[in-house]
C-alpha cells in the first residue's frame, strides 16, 4: 500500500518559466502548450469510449430490439426482452444460482478474517501460511477448474480424504446431484478468492501500530477485546467494501462454473447464461437486456457502497 | 494452561486450512507423473511409479500445442503491458501536469468507466471488435487489454503526485519539449508504479481466459489458457497429460510469486480496493 500513498505536494504552484520569457516566443509556445495535453490524451480517451462507452451504449440498444447479431434489421420490440429476463424461469434461476455465491463470500470473509487476525499476531513460518492460503488466488482459472474436476471426480482425492477420516457418509456426487453442485462450485470460489479477502484484512491490520497493542495488553485487555476494539475498527471500511463487492461478484461468477461444468445440470449464472445467449441462441436482444440489469445492479450497490462506506481515498481531483 | 490451547487451535486451523489449500494441488502434481494405466488403476494418493517420467509434460508441449500458447501469450503481454504503460503515464501526465479545457469530463469517464464491469459489456462489445475487423486476431485481445484497464490509469496518477514539478520544470528550463520530459523524466521516476503495473497487469493478462474465449477460435492464437482449456477435448480421458498441462501452466505464475512476494502483495492490496 506504501507503494500507492501520493506524497503531499506542497501548496502554491512554480510559476510557469516560460511564461517569464518575453515577446513572441510566448505566445507561440503558450499555443502549442495549449494542445499538448490533448496530444496525450487522444490514445487512452480514443481506446476508452471505443471498449467501453461506444458497447455501453450500443447495449442499451440492442437490448430493446429483438437483434440476433447478424440481422441487418433490428426490430423494436420495447420492453419485451426485459419482461422476459424477470419471467422466464430459465432466466430467473440464475438469480437464484447467484445466492449460493453470495452466501459463500460471507463464509470466504469470516475464514479470511480469522486467518487474517491470527496471523497478524506471532507465529512461527507467518510467511509460509501467507503464502499458502494466498497462493490459488494467483492461479489460473482454467486450471483451477481442471484441478477441481481432477478433485472431485468420483473415487478421486476428495472421495479417498473422506473415506481415510472416516467420513464415507458425506461423500456426494459432487457435481453430479443437482442439489450439491451449486455448494460444491461455491465452495470452489471460495478456495480460490479467500487468499485475496485474507491478503487486503492482513494489510488493514497491519495499519494498527504495533505499540497499540502493547498498550492494550499492558491495560489488561485479552486477544478478544484487542479484536474487538483495534482490530475490528482497523479493518471495517475494507470489510464493508468486500461485503458490497461480493453482491456483484456472485452475479458475475462465470469461469469455474463454466470449465467444471459449462452450466449444466443448474448451475448456470447469470453471466454464463448471457454468453449463452448471445453466442449459442442468437439472442443478442436478450442478452443486452441481462447485461444491462446486471450493470444496473452492479451501479446500485456500488452507489450505496459509497454512501456507506465514506471515501478514504484521495480523489483524482 | 489456556495459552497452551489457544496455541493448538492456531496452529491445527493453519494446518488443516493449509492442508485444504494444497492437496488439490498436490494430487495433480502427482497425477502428471503417472502413466495413464497408472492414472486408472492407482488410487489418487498412491505416488507415482516413476517420478522422472515426463512424457506426459512431453505430450503436453507437443501434441497440446502449449509451447504456442505460451509465445502466443508472450507476445500479447509484451505488446499489451507496453501499451498500458505508455497510455496510463500519458494519460497521468496529462491529467496531473496540465489544466485544459475538458480535464474535469476526461477524469469523470475514466472514473465512471471503472464501474462498469468488463464481463456485462462483451455481448456489445464483440460487435466493435468485430466491425473493426479484430475477430480472431490477437491484436484483438491486446487493445481490450490496454483500452478497458483503468486501474493502470488510477495507479499511474496517484503516483504522479510524488514526483515533484521541480523536476519538469528544471528540464523545460534545460529546453527539453514535453516529449522529452514525459519520457527521460517523467516515465524514469514512474519505475514503482510501473513495477506494480507490471506484475498486476501480468498476471491478470496470464490468467485470462473470458477475453481470448470470447475472441480467439483460431488454434494456432490461443494464448495459454485456452489452450489448457482445449485439453479437456482430446485429452478427456487422459488426466494424466491434462495434469501435466496444469503444472505448467501454473509454474511461470509460481516462480514468479516466490521470487517477488513482497511486490505482488502490494500490488494486489493496493488494486484491488480501487
Amino acid at each position: 500500500m506504501a507503494l500507492m500513498t501520493p506524497a503531499r505536494r506542497a501548496p502554491g504552484r512554480a510559476v510557469d518559466p516560460s511564461a517569464r520569457q518575453p515577446g513572441r516566443r510566448v505566445t507561440a509556445r503558450r499555443g502549442r502548450d495549449r494542445v499538448v495535453p490533448y496530444l496525450f490524451v487522444l490514445a487512452p480517451i480514443v481506446l476508452l469510449v471505443t471498449f467501453t462507452y461506444v458497447p455501453v451504449a450500443n447495449m442499451f440498444f440492442y437490448s430493446v430490439t429483438d437483434w440476433d447479431g447478424l440481422d441487418r434489421v433490428k426490430n423494436f420490440v420495447g420492453l419485451a426482452n426485459y419482461v422476459d429476463v424477470f419471467t422466464e424461469p430459465d432466466n430467473l434461476r440464475v438469480f437464484v444460482v447467484s445466492l449460493y455465491y453470495l452466501g459463500a463470500s460471507f463464509v470466504q470473509m469470516a475464514l479470511a478474517l480469522y486467518f487474517a487476525t491470527i496471523l497478524s499476531f506471532r507465529v512461527r513460518l507467518k510467511n509460509l501460511w501467507k503464502g499458502i492460503l494466498f497462493f490459488p488466488y494467483l492461479i489460473n482459472g482454467v486450471a483451477i477448474g481442471l484441478i477441481f474436476l481432477n478433485f472431485i471426480r468420483p473415487g478421486g482425492g476428495l472421495d479417498s480424504a473422506l473415506l481415510a477420516v472416516g467420513l464415507e457418509s458425506v461423500i456426494r456426487q459432487w457435481t453430479g446431484d443437482p442439489e450439491v453442485i451449486n455448494y460444491t462450485l461455491a465452495a470452489v470460489s471460495v478456495w480460490r478468492y479467500m487468499g485475496l479477502n485474507f491478503v487486503m484484512f492482513l494489510g488493514a491490520i497491519a495499519s494498527v501500530p504495533g505499540e497499540i497493542y502493547e498498550a492494550a495488553e499492558l491495560d489488561g485487555a485479552n486477544r478478544w477485546h484487542q479484536f474487538r476494539h483495534l482490530i475490528l475498527p482497523a479493518i471495517k471500511p475494507i470489510v464493508g467494501l468486500s461485503f458490497i463487492l461480493a453482491i456483484s461478484g456472485s452475479l458475475s461468477v462465470f469461469e469455474v462454473p463454466y470449465i467444471m461444468t459449462n452450466g449444466g445440470n443448474g448451475s448456470e449464472t447469470f453471466v454464463i447464461r448471457t454468453i449463452k445467449m448471445a453466442f449459442e441462441n442468437n439472442k443478442v436482444g436478450l442478452a443486452s437486456a441481462m447485461a444491462v440489469v446486471l450493470l444496473a445492479i452492479v451501479l446500485v450497490v456500488t452507489w450505496i457502497q459509497r454512501r456507506l462506506v465514506p471515501e478514504e481515498r484521495v480523489d483524482l481531483t | 494452561m489456556r495459552r497452551a490451547a489457544v496455541a493448538v487451535v492456531k496452529y491445527a486451523s493453519l494446518v488443516v486450512a493449509s492442508v485444504m489449500m494444497l492437496l488439490p494441488v498436490a494430487l495433480i502434481i502427482t497425477g502428471s507423473f503417472k502413466t495413464n494405466q497408472e492414472f486408472l488403476s492407482t488410487g489418487p494418493f498412491d505416488a507415482p511409479e516413476n517420478w522422472l517420467n515426463l512424457s506426459n509434460y512431453a505430450t503436453a508441449f507437443t501434441r497440446g500445442g502449449m509451447l504456442l500458447g505460451f509465445a502466443n501469450t508472450a507476445i500479447i503481454l509484451v505488446a499489451a503491458i507496453t501499451g498500458t504503460i505508455l497510455i496510463g503515464a500519458a494519460a497521468a501526465y496529462a491529467i496531473d501536469r496540465f489544466t485544459f479545457a475538458g480535464r474535469r469530463v476526461t477524469l469523470a469517464l475514466f472514473l465512471l468507466a471503472t464501474l462498469v464491469p468488463g464481463v456485462t459489456t462483451q455481448v456489445a462489445t464483440f460487435q466493435v471488435v468485430k466491425a473493426l475487423g479484430l475477430y480472431n486476431s490477437q491484436a484483438a485481445l491486446i487493445v481490450l487489454f490496454m483500452g478497458t484497464d483503468i486501474i493502470s490509469i488510477y495507479i499511474f496518477v496517484q503516483f504522479m503526485r510524488s514526483i515533484p514539478r521541480s523536476l519538469d520544470e528544471a528540464a523545460k528550463i534545460d529546453g527539453a519539449g514535453h516529449l522529452r520530459i514525459f519520457l527521460q523524466v517523467i516515465l524514469p521516476n514512474l519505475k514503482p508504479a510501473i513495477a506494480t503495473v507490471i506484475i498486476i497487469k501480468g498476471i491478470a493478462i496470464y490468467n485470462e481466459f473470458y477475453i481470448p474465449f470470447l475472441y480467439i477460435t483460431n488454434p494456432d492464437l490461443r494464448p495459454i489458457s485456452t489452450s489448457l482449456f482445449a485439453f479437456k477435448g482430446p485429452f478427456g480421458a487422459q488426466w494424466e497429460v491434462i495434469s501435466a498441462g496444469v503444472v505448467i501452466t501454473i509454474i511461470p505464475i509460481l516462480v514468479l510469486f516466490l521470487a517477488l512476494q513482497r511486490y505482488v502483495y502490494n500490488g494486489f492490496t493496493s488494486g484491488a480496493t480501487k
